[in-house]
């Protein structure tokens, strides 16, 4: 009955849903991991900072801190190596895994469509363009407060793990260097603990756009990023 | 040639009992076990000194002070007699020109045989006239000591660092010895001032295996500096565990708690507090109550207070650090949302009563 009503209803509106397979599933995988290691991490890494309030008891009954920095490091580690499948996914996936790793900054119609997409933004456009994989400004968005920021994240969180792993260790072999090159061991806390803001911060924007587009746009978002689909509404 | 240690020792009534004891402890002290302990006993009785000439920049003196109060390896006056400290304004008889003769001697006698141990740096603004070191410029005393040495040695978070001095706005140029120097073996053996033994280990480690410790990247010896003091801190338990002093007054406090709310900078510090602490071993900063400062860090002055962890981010302002930031652009990005997703709904809701107007006209 439901059905049979919807297929009217779909007839009346004379739309026509069409759709493209966008997000191969290792992009959809990596996402939802990714997403799940940077609330662990943001989480995990605020308390690292400003720890939670003194627990009563033995020293030796409690692990409070040992198990937050566990759980912090436990992720870095998961979103450091989804970052380098991402990587080896965007040389062997679909140009659509390359998008959040080069921007076509030589591209004339990519930049006019990033202004385009700010004045949709800032309701200066009525109607918004259909797009397959992320739109030119989320493209932007992406590359800066994503890939850019993660690769520093795991860079200066490498370093700072590496004081604990010791000199000599391979963390400290790779990253060791961040250190004195970024003005010594605090300034670099501090650095890190910007970057989670601003990731955060990003984090904010990505899922209100998303949400947003979702609704307004003429395309699937947030399924897409589940079934790999992109629908077309029109 | 001049004598080797062992018979300066001798000749000032050192016992060869006592030597002996020297040698292992100092072998312990550095960390190479008892094997060492003949091998350093063989150089002191077979090595001759090795001259060091002790340069004082812009400084306070508190490495001096440090370094004259080390309990092992041995008292004070031994050191010093080990060390052949030929030159040292501060603790020499001599004074005026028939010191300064001394400098003279030793860079003829001992040509790139012999080391420079700074204290303190050189100011490099208005041509050095900050410091004057015998009527000249220090810098140019420190270049000119420096050209024939065999090695440096950086005294301190000012010779390594700029420490005080060189805080912002640092007026008087104040430089570290290694941005004035260069194609020479130059030691950092940062903190403010080092611990005194420390820095006779390093000493005796240069005089016995005539050879420069092993340096981390920022040039400081890995034995003294390859961890941070929080590594080896005695309440390190207690950080891991949770357990914090939160006030100063508060029962943490007095139950010795971990500082590490109270702004220690124990986390981000490489020194052997921890480890060798203070004053013969008496005590330490933390064990005394009070965080670590972190003066043996570059730039120690220059990076917030010293009871916080979440410090200033330099670049944005001495005030502002990595929560104030992050707090405001997550609010201000936050607030700017909810007027976004506002300004959308309303956008949307006349759009859709447009559209159903339209409709509802099509339909008719």
């Amino acid at each position: 009955m439901l059905s049979q009503q919807d297929m009217l209803e779909a007839e009346r509106h004379g739309r026509q849903v069409r759709s493209i397979y966008v997000y191969e599933a290792p992009v959809r995988l990596w996402h939802w991991i990714n997403a799940l290691a940077m609330v662990v991490l943001a989480v995990t890494g605020y308390f690292i900072g400003k720890p939670l309030p003194t627990v009563p008891g033995e020293a030796a009954e409690n692990f409070v801190m040992g198990y937050i920095r566990f759980a912090h490091f436990a992720a870095a580690y998961i979103f450091a190596v989804g970052l380098l499948g991402r990587i080896y996914w965007a040389l062997v996936g679909n140009h659509h895994a390359r998008q959040i790793f080069k921007l076509p900054i030589t591209n004339p119609q990519w930049w006019s469509e990033v202004f385009f997409e700010l004045r949709w933004y800032l309701f200066l456009e009525k109607t918004p363009k259909k797009y397959v994989g992320h739109n030119p400004m989320a493209q932007l968005m992406m590359f800066f407060f994503f890939t850019v920021l993660a690769v520093g994240m795991v860079f200066t969180g490498f370093a700072l793990y590496s004081e604990g792993a010791g000199l000599g260790s391979w963390q400290d072999t790779l990253f060791g260097w961040v250190i004195p090159a970024l003005g010594g061991s605090l300034q670099v806390h501090n650095l890190h603990r910007l970057g989670m803001w601003i990731m955060m911060t990003f984090a904010v924007v990505h899922i209100y756009a998303a949400v947003r587009e979702d609704i307004m746009s003429r395309q699937s978002l947030i399924s897409t990023m589940v079934s790999g689909w992109r629908m077309f509404k029109d | 040639m001049t004598e080797t240690f062992y018979e300066v020792l001798r000749r000032q009534g050192i016992t060869r009992r006592s030597f002996l004891k020297f040698c292992s402890l100092t072998a312990t002290s550095l960390g190479l076990g008892s094997a060492a302990a003949p091998r350093i006993a063989l150089a002191m009785e077979t090595k001759p000194r090795t001259p060091v000439i002790w340069l004082h920049g812009l400084e306070c003196t508190c490495c001096s002070e440090s370094f004259i109060r080390s309990a092992h390896p041995l008292t004070k006056d031994v050191v010093l007699s080990m060390l052949s400290l030929d030159y040292d304004d501060t603790l020499m008889a001599a004074a005026g020109h028939q010191a300064e003769a001394i400098i003279e001697e030793v860079k003829k006698k001992y040509k790139g045989n012999y080391i420079v141990a700074v204290e303190g740096n050189p100011p490099l603004n208005e041509d050095g006239m900050f410091c004057i070191h015998g009527g000249r410029p220090f810098v140019e005393v420190l270049k000119e000591t420096c050209a024939d040495a065999k090695a440096i040695i950086s005294w301190g978070a000012c010779a390594s660092y700029g420490c005080v001095q060189a805080a912002k706005p640092n007026p008087t140029r104040a430089t570290p010895v290694h941005k004035v120097i260069s194609g020479k073996p130059i030691i950092n053996v940062p903190g403010c001032p080092p611990i005194a033994e420390v820095m006779t280990g390093v000493v005796t480690y240069m005089l016995t295996f005539d050879r420069i410790p092993e340096l981390d990247r920022q040039g400081r010896p890995k034995m003294f500096y390859g961890q941070r003091i929080h590594d080896k801190c005695y309440r390190r338990g207690h950080f891991d565990a949770g357990q914090f002093a939160e006030a100063w007054d508060d029962e943490g406090s007095r139950k010795g708690y971990c500082l590490y709310k109270m702004g220690c900078k124990g986390p981000t510090t490489y020194n052997a507090c921890s480890s060798m602490r203070w004053n013969g071993g008496v005590s330490w900063p933390v064990q005394s109550g009070h965080g670590c400062i972190g003066c043996s860090e570059e730039g120690f002055w220059d990076k917030g207070s010293f009871y916080n962890r979440v410090t200033s981010i330099t670049p944005f302002g001495a005030e502002s650090n990595a929560d104030t930031i992050g707090k405001a652009a997550a609010g201000t990005v936050g607030a700017a949302i909810a007027a976004h997703a506002a300004v959308t709904a309303l956008a949307r809701a006349r759009q859709k009563a447009g559209e159903s107007a339209t409709e509802q006209q099509g339909e008719n």
